[in-house]
C-alpha cells in the first residue's frame, strides 16, 4: 500500500509537487496523468525514495520512507521493480545477464535456478533469442520488455513504469498497453502508472489519477473520468488529447 | 573594485565548493568500503582496464621523457664536466617527479575520462538510478571499484615508467652519447636511494585516487544529456590535472 501525504518538492525556485495528496489502491494498475514536464517522473520517484521531498510522507505498507538510513531503505526498495522511461538497460551488460542482475544481487539462487527465472521472464513478456543479445542491439520497445523483465524479476508487490509507451509507434504502444494488463493480471502486483497518452489509460487502468500543477485534482475508474460533468477534468482531457 | 573581486573570486568559491563535494563522495566511498558484498570481480575487471590497458601509454611517454632528460642535462652537464652525472639525474628525476606525475597524467587522460564519460553516460540515461532502484548502492557498485584498482595499479604503472625512463637515459646517454656506462649505473646507484622510488610510488598512489575520485564525481553527477557527457569528461581531466599538479607541489614539500 502507497501512500503519499502533503507532498511538497521544488527545484531551485520551481515548485514541481505542492502539498500532493495520493492513495494507490492495492494490487490494481493505477495510471498517473498529467502534461509533459508536469512532474510526473518526479512524483513516481518520490515513491521509491530515489527524490526525497523537502516536506510530507511517503508510507509503504506502514513504514514512511522518508526518514530512512540507506540500509532500511534498501529493504524497502526490495518490494519494488521499476520499468524506466528509457528502459535504462545496463548497456555494459548482455539482456540475459540485465535480468538476472537483481537475482545475483539479491538471492542465493545457483547459477541453473537464474537461468531458468530469466528465460521464464522473458518469455513472459514476449521476447525470444535476445538472452546474448546486447541491448543496444535492440529495438526500442524490445528493451522496453527487457526492462519490464528485470523490474519484475524477483516478483516485487509494486512495479512502476515511467511513461512505458512514450516514444512508440502506435502497433508496439498498444502491444505494451496488452502486456502491462496482461502482466499485472498475472502477478496481482500493484501496478502504477505513468503517462500523458489518455487514450492508453483509458484502457489500462484500474484508476486514474491527474496531476495538474503540483497536486492530484481527480481520482477515479476510467468511467468515472470519462463521464466526469467537472469542467477542470474535461478540460484537462481534451487538452491532453491536443 | 569589489565588482572585480566578485567577478575573480566567484571561480575560486567554486571551485573550493567542488573540492569539498569530492571529499563527502570519498568520504561515503570509505564508509561503502567495509560494508558487504566484497566485489572482487568487479574490482579486477577494474584493475584490468586502469592498469594493464594503460601499459602501452606508459612504456612510450616513459621510455621518451628519460630520453629527452639525458639529451637535455648531458648539454648542461657537460660544460662544466658532469657527464656522468646524466644517468643519477635521470633516475632521481623519473622515480621522485616525472614518473610518477607523466604516468598520473596519461590515465588521467585514459582512464579519468573513460571514467566521466561511463558512469555519465549511465547517469543521464537512469542507469543509476535503476541501480538505487534494485537496492545496490552506485558508490559500492560503481565508484569504489574504480578508486581501489585506481589506487593499486597507479603506482605498478610508476614502477614501469621509473624504468623504461632510466632505460631510456642509458640508451640515448651510453649509446648515442658515448658516457661510459660504469659510471653512468655507477652515479644512479650511489645518489639514487629506495626512499626516492617509493615515496614516488606514494605520489602516484595519490595520484591513482584524484584522478578515479573525479572521474566518477564528475560522471555521477552529470546533468544534461549527452552535451552534459562530453561537459562532464573535460572537466573531469581538467580537474584532475589541476588538482595532481598542486597536490604534488604539497606531497614534495611534505615528503622529501
Ligand atoms: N533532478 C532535477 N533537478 C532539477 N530539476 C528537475 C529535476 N528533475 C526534474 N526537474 C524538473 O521538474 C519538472 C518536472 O519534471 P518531470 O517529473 O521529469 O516531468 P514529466 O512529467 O515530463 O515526467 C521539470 O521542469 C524538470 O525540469
Ligand atoms: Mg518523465
Amino acid at each position: 500500500m502507497i501512500k503519499l501525504i502533503k507532498i511538497t518538492k521544488s527545484f531551485n525556485s520551481q515548485k514541481v509537487l505542492d502539498e500532493l495528496d495520493l492513495k494507490i489502491d492495492p494490487e490494481k494498475i493505477t495510471v498517473i496523468i498529467g502534461q509533459s514536464g508536469g512532474g510526473k517522473s518526479v512524483l513516481l520517484k518520490h515513491m521509491i525514495g530515489l527524490i526525497m521531498p523537502d516536506s510530507g510522507q511517503i508510507i509503504i505498507d506502514g513504514i514512511d520512507i522518508t526518514n530512512l538510513n540507506d540500509k532500511k531503505l534498501n529493504e524497502v526498495r526490495k518490494k519494488f521493480g521499476m520499468l524506466f522511461q528509457d528502459a535504462a538497460l545496463f548497456d555494459s551488460m548482455t539482456v540475459g545477464e540485465n535480468v538476472a542482475f537483481p537475482l545475483n544481487e539479491h538471492t542465493r539462487l545457483s547459477r541453473k535456478k537464474i537461468t531458468k527465472i530469466v528465460d521464464d521472464k522473458l518469455n513472459l513478456v514476449g521476447l525470444e533469442n535476445v538472452t546474448n543479445k546486447m541491448p543496444s542491439e535492440l529495438s526500442g520497445g524490445m528493451r522496453k520488455r527487457a526492462g519490464l523483465a528485470r523490474a519484475i524479476a524477483l516478483d516485487p508487490k509494486i512495479v512502476l513504469f515511467d511513461e512505458p509507451t512514450t516514444g512508440l509507434d502506435p502497433i508496439m504502444r498498444e502491444s505494451i498497453d496488452k502486456l502491462i494488463v496482461a502482466t499485472q493480471k498475472r502477478t496481482k502486483a500493484t501496478f502504477v502508472v505513468i503517462s500523458h497518452d489518455i487514450e492508453s489509460s483509458f484502457t489500462i487502468a484500474h484508476k486514474i489519477a491527474m496531476l495538474y500543477q503540483g497536486k492530484i485534482i481527480a481520482v477515479g475508474t476510467p468511467n468515472e473520468i470519462r463521464s466526469s460533468n467537472d469542467s477542470f477534468v474535461k478540460r484537462f482531457i481534451k487538452d491532453l488529447r491536443k | 573594485m569589489t565588482r572585480f573581486l566578485e567577478f575573480a573570486g566567484r571561480p575560486f568559491v567554486f571551485f573550493i565548493e567542488e573540492c569539498g563535494s569530492i571529499l563527502l563522495l570519498l568520504l561515503s566511498t570509505i564508509s561503502w568500503m567495509f560494508r558487504p558484498p566484497f566485489r572482487f570481480r568487479v574490482i579486477f575487471k577494474q584493475m584490468e582496464f586502469v592498469g594493464v590497458n594503460s601499459v602501452g601509454v606508459v612504456l612510450i611517454t616513459g621510455a621518451f621523457t628519460g630520453m629527452v632528460l639525458a639529451l637535455q642535462t648531458y648539454h648542461g652537464f657537460r660544460m662544466f664536466g658532469g657527464e656522468g652525472l646524466v644517468g643519477a639525474t635521470v633516475a632521481l628525476s623519473m622515480t621522485r617527479e616525472l614518473g610518477p606525475v607523466f604516468t598520473a597524467l596519461m590515465v588521467t587522460g585514459r582512464v579519468g575520462s573513460a571514467m566521466a564519460a561511463e558512469l555519465g553516460t549511465m547517469k543521464v540515461t537512469e542507469q543509476i538510478d535503476a541501480l538505487n532502484t534494485m537496492s545496490v548502492s552506485p558508490i559500492q557498485y560503481l565508484v569504489m571499484p574504480r578508486i581501489i584498482a585506481a589506487i593499486l595499479m597507479l603506482p605498478v604503472l610508476t614502477i614501469i615508467s621509473d624504468f623504461v625512463g632510466i632505460v631510456g637515459g642509458y640508451f640515448v646517454g651510453v649509446n648515442l652519447l658515448k658516457i661510459n656506462s660504469g659510471i653512468f649505473m655507477a652515479k644512479i646507484i650511489d645518489i639514487v636511494e629506495l626512499d626516492d622510488i617509493f615515496n614516488g610510488l606514494v605520489k602516484a598512489a595519490f595520484f591513482g585516487l584524484i584522478l578515479s575520485l573525479v572521474g566518477c564525481y564528475k560522471g555521477i553527477y552529470t546533468i544534461g544529456g549527452a552535451e552534459g557527457v562530453g561537459r562532464a569528461t573535460t572537466q573531469s581531466v581538467v580537474l584532475s590535472s589541476i588538482l595532481i599538479f598542486i597536490s604534488d607541489y604539497f606531497l614534495t614539500a611534505v615528503m622529501f
